[in-house]
């Protein structure tokens, strides 16, 4: 196979996008793009996990992307219904508002 | 089997069964039961006896062994020998009489099964002391009669001083019982074993010591044991104060059996001390201050119950002479007419005190000969046989153990022959003041019930012919071979003289002519004022021992110790977590982007850490 796409790259993309989740759930303050934040960074690794996959012939990777994914579905199913008791009882979403445990 | 573990069971019964349904029972249960419990006990002993025979060795029963370590084995063990004999049916007989008795003296009292419980709990002690055929039963027991005395003398739980008065007769007991134990271990290190059996068959092939051994000092030390039980200088204080109990208490406990224990101890590990002239010597000396110091104490006192109680100290200090100069079965003799005449002289205090509706300062009584004439009657049978007026059981025992001092040290014989004397005074005096001028108080005495006078009755029989009766040195011939001396008839009438001279004086002194105690008195000044107050022994005590000790435990035990170090600990471990957890608190801000931070800043860490290790591996 001459003409592959070279492994660095992948994770290079990989990354770059696991950075943008970073950057993007510590600096954004709406809960709704927080949560975004982390699909990103859950998918930038599934991306690295099935580039290692395919450049070492092994079938490991995508079973463990899977995982990710079901993972990634339960949590976003938990994660918004959070998200619409937090803005029914307090009325926003911005994130530093949610700031105590007590009321 | 003879099924000796019966004797002490009864009063257990008697005592579980009332300690804990005794509150629900009618009054008439209760004293039934108590005192079914001690009388079918001393039934017992009576057949036990009988069947036993001759009893010129030793009979042992074994149960079970107790426990085991090493190579020594305790068993769970009672022994009947001739001792053990006398000593049973003392405690038993006594004991039965006495019960009988407190049914109508404690009849309008409060806790009255409470009363009968412990009293039973005492008998039972007191009957494994006895009865135990090594020395930790004996121990056990001993421990035992130490903690009814304690509830006895504290019965009256409302009064202050009665509580008090128990807890000195607690702790002053528990110095002598430390001694005890030292014994005890001594005695486990040297001979391996606590069998009355085995210690002394492996005792007496030794020699006499003739400086201090390992002989003298077990025998030191179990004598310190027997100055707490037994009340004897200096650890006698506890005793006087013990009658804060009721008066059946004094009776049986603090007079007719638990404070002989000492006595039986001492004659019991003859063996050891025979083989220690100077553990003898401290004895008989300890034995014969107590008796001349009490005895002058006694001669000053005004509570009826305080006499006989500086009475009883003094005979104690008789029954120590006795053993000190070898004479140990005039000393177990003294310890049986004593329980009869004492007995009887506190149970006659407990009728006055009774008739007189609760008042024990003798100076507010006097003339009730004609208004009690039974408890006259009976007082006057303990009188002349305290006194040592032949041929009552006092004298006998008592000239016993005054030959024997005499052949021991003469000086020992003179002394003891002023003590005599001195007896017959105070114990006369008591009379005097009680019975005979006019009455001095505002009650209106009354003669007390049959079931209180009737066993003063048989008690009166006992001390008029007990004496005659019961050749107590003779039947324990086995056990301690008689001198065979002959009595001297001149030192025989010395003494009966001196008790004579006692009462006479008395006489003098508190019916002819009421005056002359005063004028003595004052005429002594000082001296009296010093007897009086009973040579200051408790302020003393209390300057130098418990004061210091109260006052340390307050400012260096409490103060600093429990409040400084012990609760510092505790509490600076409390400060310190506080002080983290509100340090470590500050991350809890509750900011979700300050904890995200948090959590990235972790993982670059250990992404650095892992990157920094697997450099140097390389």
């Amino acid at each position: 196979m001459p003409q592959t796409v070279p492994l660095s790259w992948y994770l290079i993309l990989s990354a770059i996008l696991f950075g943008l989740g970073v950057a993007g759930f510590i600096f954004r303050r709406n809960i709704i793009t927080v949560f975004m934040s982390i699909e990103l960074m859950l998918n930038a690794v599934n991306l690295s996990f099935i580039a290692f996959s395919y450049q070492l012939r092994q079938v490991d990777g995508h079973i463990f992307s899977f995982f990710v994914m079901v993972v990634a579905a339960a949590e976003a199913a938990v994660g918004l219904a959070i998200i619409l008791t937090v803005f029914k009882n307090r009325a926003t979403l911005a994130i530093d508002e949610v700031n105590s445990l007590k009321n | 089997m003879q099924q000796l573990w019966l004797i002490p069971a009864l009063p257990l019964a008697g005592f579980l069964i009332n300690g804990l349904i005794g509150k629900r029972l009618p009054k008439m249960v209760v004293s039934l039961i108590a005192v079914a419990s001690v009388v079918l006990s001393f039934g017992w002993v009576l057949k036990t006896l009988s069947a036993l025979g001759s009893l010129e060795t030793a009979y042992v029963e074994r149960y079970f062994t107790w426990f085991e370590s090493g190579t020594l084995n305790i068993g769970f063990d009672l022994a009947v020998d001739r001792l053990t004999a006398v000593m049973l049916l003392v405690v038993t007989g006594i004991g039965s009489l006495i019960h009988i008795y407190a049914t109508g003296y404690m009849e309008h009292e409060g806790g009255y099964y409470r009363f009968f419980a412990y009293l039973n709990l005492f008998m039972f002690f007191m009957l494994m002391l006895v009865l135990g055929g090594n020395f930790l039963i004996l121990f056990v027991g001993w421990e035992g009669v130490g903690l009814c005395s304690y509830l006895l003398i504290g019965f009256y739980i409302l009064k202050k001083s009665a509580g008090d008065a128990a807890k000195k007769a607690f702790i002053v007991n528990r110095i002598g019982d430390f001694g005890f134990c030292l014994a005890m271990f001594l005695i486990v290190v040297n001979f391996g074993s606590l069998d009355f059996g085995k210690v002394f068959e492996a005792v007496k092939p030794m020699p006499v010591e003739a400086t201090a051994g390992i002989l003298t000092a077990i025998a030191l030390l179990l004598f310190v044991g027997a100055t707490g039980k037994s009340a004897q200088v200096p650890l006698y204080v506890w005793l006087p104060d013990a009658m804060e109990g009721p008066t059946p208490v004094s009776a049986l406990i603090h007079a007719a059996t638990m404070v002989t224990a000492g006595v039986y101890m001492v004659a019991r590990s003859a063996v050891i001390f025979e083989r220690s002239p100077m553990a003898m010597e401290v004895v008989a000396i300890v034995g014969l201050i107590t008796a001349v110091m009490a005895a002058t104490i006694g001669m000053t006192q005004y509570d009826i119950k305080k006499v006989f109680a500086y009475s009883t100290v003094s005979q104690l200090g008789y029954m120590f002479i006795a053993c000190g100069v070898g004479a140990f079965s005039a000393g177990i003799y003294h310890v049986v007419t004593h329980a009869f005449f004492k007995a009887l002289l506190f149970l006659g205090a407990g009728s006055v005190i009774h008739a007189v509706h609760g008042e024990q300062d003798m100076r507010h009584m006097g003339g009730l000969m004609k208004k009690i004439p039974i408890t006259f009657a009976v007082l006057t049978c303990a009188w002349v046989s305290i006194a040592g007026i032949p041929p009552f059981a006092g004298y006998f025992s008592k000239d016993e153990i005054l030959l024997a001092a005499h052949h021991h040290h003469p000086w020992m014989y003179w002394v003891g022959v002023v003590t005599a004397g001195m007896t017959a005074f105070y114990v006369s005096r008591a009379m005097f003041m009680t019975f005979f001028g006019k009455y001095r108080g505002h009650a209106h005495p009354h003669e007390s019930p049959f079931v209180m006078w009737g066993p003063l009755a048989v008690l009166a029989v006992l001390s008029l012919a007990g004496g005659w009766y019961f050749k107590v040195p003779h039947y324990l011939e086995p056990l301690f071979p008689l001198s065979g001396e002959a009595h001297d008839m001149t030192l025989v009438a010395i003494s009966v003289g001196a008790g004579a001279l006692g009462i006479g004086l008395a006489y003098v002194c508190y019916v002819l002519s009421p005056g002359i105690p005063d004028t003595v008195s004052g005429a002594l000044g000082p001296i009296y004022k010093l007897v009086y107050n009973k040579y200051f022994v408790d302020e003393v005590y209390d300057a130098t021992i418990v004061n210091p000790m109260v006052g340390g435990s307050r400012s260096v035990l409490w103060r600093i110790v429990d409040a400084g170090i012990i609760d510092g600990i505790v509490n600076g471990t409390a400060t310190v977590s506080r002080s983290v957890g509100g340090a470590l608190r500050m991350l809890q801000s509750g900011n979700i982007r300050s904890y995200a931070a948090w959590v990235t800043l972790g993982g670059v860490a250990v992404l650095v850490v892992l990157g920094v290790m697997a450099g140097g591996a390389k």
